[in-house]
């Protein structure tokens, strides 16, 4: 059984590209190669961190959102708004504020995410406590690193705690809410204001969910942007209280870094950054490191402050939902009707929060058949004889091993290696005109055809 | 395939680049998820052991498709008595070892339990030699 090819979120503008190369070479796993002075995404390599779209000068690569106005094609119009929403605005800006503004632009209701923290934790808690001989289990709260997990570390899939994030958790439970109070399910739509790319490509084609309660998806920095130019204008003396239920201060740090291990109980760490995580989980796979219980791995640093489509800077979103916690505190425990609440969501949920086991769909094989993989792998090792090793990235790949394994999946040819190049010439086998039109193939004209 | 890697006594912060090149060559073969985890957990057990006992050594890899072999060469002090150091906790790692976590004495029993031929020769004085086999298909 083949799994469906991953939605990506990202998306290259052919026409704005200039084949820089800044996005090929901070992808973490290799999934970007310039062609015709472009640069080309390889689908089932991608995992949508994003950082492609932080470094991208001219703004080519975009994050493709749902159109704002599809929420008035839904009677119930639903903003999932995540924690970190309120940390993009300066303390003097509250949470009531930016909800009451969202509902001026048109949405009916209002909810945050991490009000499905509290059923979550206390599910989590029973779930680690039921499976403790894994060692250590990750949590599939960042989406960018479940996919990661997928095409990069198979061997660590069955280590993947399989519940489903805050999100998904919130949104049904809103849903079922809505539905109680009488609205049509079909004219309700749940829309999630997201501060990744990662959430969006886990919404549109969910991993171990067959599909997501979510309607669609908005760009947190197109709503940031429509919210703060109303505060800006003054048009911000919006009347609408919106009903907000007070998050606990652990929902409201649950997607910052340490939201979830200072939780889990037992050895637990947070890495964040994916190039981090990358490293930590090469280590982990070798069994370098024993005995930890309970893995947080996000992709941004700072985690979900840090994410592509916030605004703000990450630490001040960090210190000002700190202060938010602090002052919230946990105080779950003290009130009465709030544990009824989170016991009722309980139940109701508990079925709806696993998933699926996580299938692995490793990237790296050269070939399903071992013997012709072995073949390959030869070829590779010679064919890196000939490079020369300064990751140029001239080719059009990332790097003189990804290079000469283009070249043996056929993707490449080794005389795009300017070194090559030159050796070719100096033997005779290559013309200095043909090199120039080798050029031109990789890197379009505009780079080659100048007056110097 | 085959692949020779150096390995430097004494160097910790090294310890364990030699089993992720190869681990990379395994998926890149396509070897079976839960063959490439045995092997590389008794490789990276192998390198850490020379490492921590030996003045240097070499680790050489021969990979066709029917098995991994794997053969650790070092100088270093020798194992005086092989079979005492195959029990689960025998270590004589040093505290210094022990404190970076390291030496807790399960290295050669762990080695074993995860691959299907294990061969250890060694010359007090002089050095030890680790053969270890895996087969691919095996179990499968």
């Amino acid at each position: 059984m083949r799994d469906p090819d991953f939605h990506h979120a990202l998306k290259i503008v052919r026409e704005l590209c200039i084949g820089c190369t800044h996005c090929m070479n901070i992808c973490p796993t290799e999934a970007i190669r310039v062609k015709n002075g472009k640069a080309v995404l390889i689908d089932n390599r991608c995992v949508d961190c994003g950082f492609c779209y932080r470094v991208c000068p001219v703004n080519a690569i975009i994050v493709e959102q749902d159109d704002f106005d599809r929420i008035f094609e839904y009677k119930v119009r639903v903003a999932l708004v995540p924690a970190v929403m309120t940390g993009q605005f300066a303390d003097n800006i509250t949470t009531r504020q930016i909800h009451s503004e969202l509902m001026e632009l048109g949405f009916t209701h209002v909810y945050e995410v991490e009000q499905g923290v509290e059923v979550l934790y206390e599910t989590m808690k029973e779930y680690l406590e039921n499976r403790k001989e894994t060692k250590p289990l990750i949590s599939s709260f960042c989406p960018a690193i479940v996919r990661l997990i997928q095409v990069k570390f198979p061997a660590l899939v069955d280590n993947l705690i399989h519940l489903k994030p805050p999100l998904d958790v919130s949104a049904l439970d809103f849903r079922r809410q809505l539905a109680e109070q009488g609205y049509d399910n079909n004219e309700t739509g749940i829309f999630y204001i997201t501060p990744c790319a990662a959430k969006i490509a886990a919404v549109k084609s969910p991993v171990g969910e067959k599909n997501s309660p979510i309607t669609g998806v908005i760009n947190m920095n197109f709503i940031f942007n429509k919210v703060f130019t109303r505060i800006k204008q003054r048009k911000g003396n919006s009347c609408i209280i919106p009903e907000t239920r007070n998050l606990t201060g652990r929902a409201i740090m649950w997607s910052l870094t340490n939201g979830e291990s200072t939780h889990t109980g037992g050895r637990s760490l947070a890495v964040d950054e994916i190039h981090n995580v990358i490293n930590f989980l090469e280590q982990l796979e070798n069994e370098e490191m024993k005995d930890i219980d309970f893995l947080e791995l996000r992709a941004c640093d700072e985690s979900c402050a840090g994410g592509v489509l916030t605004t703000a800077n990450r630490f001040f979103t960090v210190e000002r939902l700190k202060k938010l916690a602090a002052r919230a505190g946990d105080g779950v425990t003290g009130n009465k009707k709030d544990n009824n609440m989170i016991e009722r969501a309980k139940t109701r949920l508990k079925k709806q929060i696993p998933i699926q086991p996580v299938r692995p769909r490793s990237m790296l094989k050269l070939d399903e058949d071992m013997a012709e993989a072995l073949r390959k792998m030869k070829r590779v090792e010679e064919i890196g004889k000939c490079l020369p090793d300064v990751d140029c990235a001239a080719c059009g790949s990332p790097s003189c091993q990804s290079f000469a394994e283009d070249i043996v999946q056929g993707y490449a040819k080794l005389n795009q290696c300017v070194f090559v190049q030159r050796i070719f010439e100096k033997k005779g086998i290559l013309s200095s005109e043909e090199s120039f039109s080798i050029m031109k193939e990789v890197w379009g004209s505009d780079k080659l055809d100048k007056n110097c | 395939m085959h692949y020779e890697y150096a390995i430097e006594g004494g160097n910790f912060s090294k310890a364990g680049l030699a089993s992720s090149e190869v681990k990379k060559k395994l998926r890149q073969l396509n070897v079976d998820n839960q063959v490439v985890k045995r092997v590389v957990v008794a490789l990276y057990e192998a390198e850490v052991n020379i490492v921590a006992h030996a003045y240097n050594g070499t680790m050489n890899v021969e990979i066709d498709e029917e098995k991994i072999l794997l053969v650790l060469q070092d100088s270093g002090p020798g194992i005086p008595d092989i079979e005492k150091a195959m029990e689960e906790g025998y270590s004589t790692a040093s505290p210094e070892v022990r404190e970076m976590g390291f030496g807790a004495g399960m290295g050669l029993s762990n080695i074993k339990k995860n691959v299907d031929h294990l061969d250890i020769s060694s010359e007090i004085g002089k050095g030890t030699r680790v053969e270890m086999i895996t087969y691919i298909n095996r179990g499968r």
